[in-house]
């Protein structure tokens, strides 16, 4: 099935994608954290929970004119409040998709909002310099743009999301502090890319494009 | 688990509330963002050191702070590096005209932090320059890794930029100094038991009671292998032989000795390994002409022990001698 009309999405739309970014993380950072013990140390979900509760903070306290400037507080917001090696790199991730969006927006439609988030993703992935394959949030949101700029919806790139995650399991990890685990990295999913998945899966929340 | 904390997420905050009281005559700290500083910072003139890194490794970085080491240390949450602001903040209210000189572990979340803090302070018109620390032997796969981590070293170069940048050094001169300690040192350590960090509330690994992580590093992620327990002259022999071997150290070297707890070796234990680690080093044909022995860089409530050895030329011999006055390390009269 396709559609004749790009959807669009509304800024509106993506407040509340942040807002269920932050109710997933409250509920889920447990389970995220026990991610991380296994190749990590426990602390991925309750740092991006830190972070993404600060976003709404700020997005109360200041709310932003328009969509790259809703990225651009969520990108600053995590830079300055997550720390470790995912703040910088999801920080990145916004800010650079922030940078690619056509200024002074209030309703953006789906295939220019992917070619931005592809801007993200390469900034990330300059920053991180991780491919895919290296058991990193990448392999969840490569796929996921991928499927983006191919013209597939939102619950799609999610479902690809998904599928990144799952195909990290038997990886080994290559990049931050999991490789140094090497082969006993092996058969636990990566916590970045579980939270690249949590992202994108309420983006796709409450989608009526693909109805 | 049980440990003396009040709320989880209280942790770093409140533990510098204490060292601030602690500590007044050298170090204030501010709060939002987080950092200690010299309590008479900025000295006027003078290079700035700003150092920081996960909570959890304490008194590195926040207790290495006073005249003759660090200008100022930038704690993250617990064993997680601390925000590009933090260090942005610290490195401006140290500033002292002469430029700032980071020095840096290597792991990816402290690479990437201090990295877009520079980026930010070069937009300021602060001058810095970054020493990289990667001094442990542990990780042997480098190109499939992170790469090699900053351990115990970090703790040397802090100490010997410090007394550098007292001396009136200029910036590239203190960073050239940094870099020549990395590249002259070499670490490796074993746990004994896991650490607990208390925001996660679990160990961050098990090991069994007949069991060691030889090569840990220092947030308990794995290294070489896991071992059988054994003496701890077996397990000092199993530590120094591939540090000696990786530099390489030559006969003849003078050397610096640290023998550092992981945080629940008791410095009983501590002792007995260090004898070790010194007859060793002797009986390989180096010259220990300088010790430090005691927990500075710890993970938490890990058991175990990590050495480095420092290859010390005067130059070097002479800032590590250099007086300091921290709230870890004092001596001389450090002004």
């Amino acid at each position: 099935m396709t559609t004749t009309l790009d959807p669009v999405l509304e800024q509106s739309r993506l407040e509340r994608w942040l807002d269920c970014v932050q109710t997933r993380l409250a509920s889920e950072k447990e389970s995220l954290n026990a991610l991380d013990a296994a190749i990590g140390d426990a602390d991925h979900g309750s740092n991006l929970f830190r972070g993404f509760s600060k976003v709404q903070e700020k997005l109360q306290s200041a709310p932003p004119e328009d969509i790259p400037a809703l990225f651009k507080l969520v990108g600053m917001t995590l830079i300055g409040s997550v720390g470790g090696a995912s703040g910088p790199l999801y920080g990145t991730f916004f800010l650079e998709t922030a940078k690619a969006l056509p200024q002074e927006r209030k309703s953006v439609d789906l295939q220019t909002l992917a070619q931005a988030l592809t801007a993200g993703l390469q900034g990330l992935q300059r920053l991180g310099k991780a491919e895919k394959g290296d058991k990193t949030m990448v392999d969840a949101l490569a796929p996921a743009i991928e499927r983006l700029q191919q013209g597939a919806d939102l619950r799609a790139a999610a479902a690809a999301a998904r599928h990144g995650l799952e195909a990290t399991i038997p990886l080994i990890a290559r990049k931050g502090r999991a490789s140094y685990l090497g082969e006993r990295s092996q058969g636990h999913a990566d916590p970045g890319a579980a939270s690249a998945t949590l992202l994108l899966e309420c983006l796709a929340r409450d989608d009526d494009s693909a109805a | 688990m049980k440990a003396l904390i009040n709320r989880p997420e209280d942790i770093v905050r409140e533990a510098l509330e204490g060292m601030a009281l602690a500590h007044a005559d050298l170090i204030r700290v501010e709060q939002d963002p987080r950092f200690v500083l010299r309590a008479d910072a900025p000295v006027q003139g003078k290079v700035a050191l700003v150092s920081g890194g996960g909570s959890g490794h304490e008194p590195m970085h926040g207790g290495l702070v006073g005249p003759g080491m660090l200008d100022a240390a930038c704690p993250g949450e617990v064993f997680t590096s601390p925000t590009p602001d933090q260090i942005v903040a610290a490195a401006q209210a140290v500033h002292g005209g002469a430029g700032v000189l980071l020095i840096v572990k290597n792991y990816t979340g402290d690479v990437l932090n201090f990295q877009m803090a520079t980026e930010l302070l070069a937009d300021a018109g602060i001058p810095t320059e970054t020493v990289l620390m990667d001094d442990d032997v542990a990780v042997t796969d480098s190109l499939y890794t992170a790469g090699r981590r900053g351990v115990g070293a970090t703790v040397l170069a802090e100490k010997i930029c410090g007394a550098a940048a007292a001396a009136g050094l200029p910036l590239a001169q203190v960073a050239r100094i940094g870099r020549e300690v990395n590249a002259s040192a070499r670490s490796m350590g074993l746990a004994l038991s896991p650490c607990t960090n208390p925001q996660a509330g679990q160990a961050s690994f098990t090991l069994k009671d007949d069991e060691v992580e030889f090569g840990i590093g220092i947030h308990g992620e794995p290294g070489r292998s896991r071992i059988p327990m054994a003496s701890a002259d077996t397990l000092t022999q199993m530590l120094l032989e591939p540090i000696l071997q990786d530099l390489p150290f030559a006969r003849g070297d003078e050397v610096l000795l640290f023998t550092d707890s992981l945080g629940a070796t008791p410095l009983l234990e501590l002792y007995i390994v260090h004898r070790a680690a010194e007859q060793l080093a002797n009986q390989h044909g180096l010259k220990v002409s300088r010790r430090l022995i005691g927990p500075l860089m710890t993970s938490l409530d890990m058991a175990g022990v990590a050495l480095t050895l420092l290859r010390l030329t005067p130059e070097l011999r002479g800032y590590w001698d250099a007086p300091v006055r921290t709230p870890a390390l004092c001596w001389g009269l450090a002004r």
